[in-house]
């Protein structure tokens, strides 16, 4: 099956057998930012953004990308010029094992393009479902909002 | 390897439901994609961005049409389910985790007729009505209380799909709902309470109360609902509560009763 759609700002046109999960389509494709944890819909490890909302790459079929957009964390930014939340959460010492992280930063992006300004609540609620083993989520709480403080002074 | 179906629009989706009756209907895919390792399904047939299936519309008396593949976030944030249905805004938000939300649908969890689907004991308390379509025979509704017929058993043909979800407006009674799990998010229920109560000049004069994770279907309690009417709201009319869970992974049948009784207690003594 032939799926079009748009992958961080480029147009693709991918073809695989069709009941390919998301996840799996973009790791042989090489992105392999984007983890496979616990692959039924729990962990949040997997979250990508479709149509500019934070959704469990595992719990969706490629073919239902279909002329939509997906963003993951190769297109957030590079070691060289990273996206303000790759930085604050580096900051803020919120990476341990660095698993969860990406969608970490998907889930985080998916809130801040909404809400510009979230409260600490908002950020939570955006947050819930992503596991994360390491840190006891303070820290990354925390790097959410320097990143979200960091992108009202840029704009 | 299975086949995918990707209809246009509701039109198509229905014939296509008629033609290949083995594929399954799928929307958002929370759970259904979450079974495929141990239940995979020949083909699917896929129901989101289907044009005609989504959003909300206010029509005739005030009541809201949910489109069967609205998503959880959709209907958490809308005004008009704010207004007319707020505990079903409320299920909307504790439904699995913010991931779920944002693609899952309400006709995924009607469909998928877990007993611990959010969504469903807010609809019995609430009267809401079923559409289903089918290319031959067009549409029907069913009132909620029929369409659950035993466990994981709907009242739908192998050529319908659930189309819509008709949530009357009870902006004026006091509404309730209560779901206990281990966490605030992405647990599976416990015990889901969802309660309505009309009342004249202090009486009850219609009661809706309704479990999920009690039973092997989204359940009304109506002992309770009759103990409820006729007078002004009495607590004690916990206590006609009989119902009979089992015991699983996420609790006993034990804790989820005095669970259930506690939850109902609680709402009829803030009334």
């Amino acid at each position: 099956m032939i799926v079009e759609f748009t992958l961080n700002g480029e147009a693709v046109r991918w073809e695989m057998p069709p009941d390919t999960k998301l996840l799996d389509a973009l790791r042989v494709q090489g992105l392999i930012g984007t983890k496979q944890g616990c692959r039924e819909a729990t962990c949040g490890a997997c979250t990508v953004l479709l149509n500019g909302r934070a959704v469990f790459s595992c719990a969706l079929l490629l073919a239902q990308a279909q002329g939509g957009t997906v963003e993951t964390v190769e297109g957030l930014g590079s070691v060289s010029d990273p996206h303000p939340l790759q930085r604050a959460l580096v900051d803020a010492s919120a990476v341990q094992c660095g698993f969860c992280i990406p969608g970490v930063l998907m889930s985080a992006k998916g809130l801040l393009d909404q809400d510009p300004n979230p409260s600490e609540g908002a950020i939570r609620r955006a947050l819930n479902g992503n596991l994360c083993r390491c840190t006891g989520y303070v820290k990354i709480i925390e790097g959410v909002t320097l990143a979200a403080e960091e992108m009202r002074r840029r704009v | 390897m299975s086949r995918v179906y990707r209809p246009k629009d509701l039109a198509e989706a229905l014939q296509m439901r008629a033609d290949h009756p083995e594929a399954a209907p799928l929307a958002g895919g929370t759970d259904l994609m979450v079974t495929r390792h141990s239940a995979p399904r020949e083909a699917y047939l896929n129901l989101f961005n289907v044009e005609g299936l989504s959003g909300i519309e206010v029509i005739q008396g005030g009541a809201i049409r949910v489109g069967a593949a609205t998503i959880h976030r959709q209907i958490a944030c809308s005004p008009e389910i704010q207004r007319a249905a707020p505990i079903l805004a409320e299920a909307a938000r504790v439904i699995g985790g913010r991931q779920i939300q944002n693609r899952g649908t309400i006709g995924g969890n009607i469909a998928n007729a877990s007993p611990a689907g959010d969504t469903l004991p807010v609809l019995l308390a609430l009267d809401a009505q079923i559409e289903v379509q089918s290319a031959a025979r067009g549409a029907r509704l069913i009132p909620i209380e029929g369409f659950f017929k035993g466990y994981k058993q709907l009242d739908l043909a192998a050529d319908e799909l659930i189309t819509a979800v008709i949530v009357p407006d009870h902006h004026q009674d006091a509404l309730y709902f209560r779901k206990v799990g281990t966490r605030a998010a992405v647990a599976i229920s416990q015990v889901i309470l969802a309660g309505r109560v009309k009342r004249v000049e202090g009486r009850v004069i219609e009661a809706r109360v309704a479990f999920g994770s009690v039973a092997p279907t989204p359940i009304r309690a109506r002992e309770v609902e009759a103990a409820l009417i006729g007078h002004p709201v009495d607590p004690r009319a916990a206590d006609a509560l009989d119902v009979h869970p089992i015991d699983d992974i996420r609790g006993t049948a034990v804790y989820r009763r005095a669970v259930a009784h506690r939850v109902l207690r609680t709402w009829l003594r803030a009334l």
